[in-house]
């Protein structure tokens, strides 16, 4: 019962957040309210009996991701313009609704199977064997961290430019 | 696993009522007349640290911001690999620990190629 209850207030509440986000004018109250939609995704993991995984997605994109997004709109030039519409807004209206019965005719004509197995609690030390154990996915990890020094290095770049 | 995260809803839930009330709770004892309500500029003046804001309040951040911000987001993502490596540091065993080491090995060689290049200076 709590647990119907808790799922549809962060459902609600991270459905209004998204709406928020593309309706704003304002381009950072836009961002804060990208924010607490990750944080409810997080509570939704959570309730999906992920918990490393909420755990990971208040770490990377509520703690890491939002503070990107948000100097990128500090470093613009024109803040309190917003987000002035343009042309492209019918367009990209269609692309959306079109996008979004795609995915929702796929969602209701799938047939999910669903496990009878219980939900592993916690996740954590599994998942440690999954990624450094052995018969893991050490070397996906491996390549995760080249990917990490690229974007380093593509950071680095950045900066150097003049 | 679930009613630990109760306790972190609960507290949400505590945190979000504590700072409506402190919005509400002027505007009912206005309503009620309890407090007066007399205006003056000075009054409706928006305190920041006590000084008055000289010019456009929103300022363009310098650029080099955004490379600690990705450099930080590396680092976050680094630290979200080696927690689970962390938390089963036994039972993974030598392995495990050479699998860390390389990962962090090649994240370094990035920070070093950062401080070789002089970019953490900020001149």
């Amino acid at each position: 019962m709590a647990f119907d209850i808790a799922f549809w207030l962060l459902a609600i509440v991270s459905v209004v957040a998204a709406l928020a986000v593309v309706t704003l004018r304002n381009i950072f109250r836009a961002a804060l309210s990208l924010v607490l939609c990750f944080i409810t995704v997080a509570g939704l993991y959570v309730t999906l009996s992920a918990d490393f995984l909420a755990a990971v997605q208040i770490l990377v994109y509520v703690g890491a991701i939002s503070i990107l997004l948000i100097l990128g709109i500090m470093l613009t030039r024109d803040v309190q313009l917003g987000s002035p519409t343009n042309k492209l807004r019918f367009p990209a209206f269609l692309a959306a609704i079109v996008f979004f019965g795609t995915v929702a005719w796929a969602v209701l004509n799938t047939t999910w199977g669903i496990s009878p197995q219980g939900p592993l609690e916690p996740t954590t030390a599994t998942l440690a064997g999954k990624l450094f154990g052995e018969n893991g996915y050490i070397l996906t990890v491996e390549i995760a961290a080249v990917l990490l020094l690229a974007a380093i290095l593509g950071a680095i770049v950045l900066v150097r430019e003049k | 696993m679930l009613a630990d995260f109760g306790f972190v809803g609960l507290f949400i839930i505590v945190a979000i009522a504590f700072s409506a009330l402190l919005i509400i709770l002027p505007v009912v004892f206005r309503y009620l007349k309890i407090v007066p309500y007399n205006p003056n500029p000075i009054k409706n003046a928006t305190f920041e640290c006590g000084m008055e804001t000289i010019g456009r309040t929103w300022v363009q951040f310098n650029f080099r911001y955004y490379f600690y911000a990705l450099i930080f987001l590396a680092l976050d993502v680094l630290a979200v690999f080696l927690y689970p490596w962390a938390v089963e540091l036994r039972q993974l065993g030598t392995s495990g620990f050479l699998g860390a080491l390389v990962f962090i090995i090649v994240i370094v060689v990035g920070y070093l190629y950062a401080w070789q290049k002089k970019v953490l200076e900020w001149k």
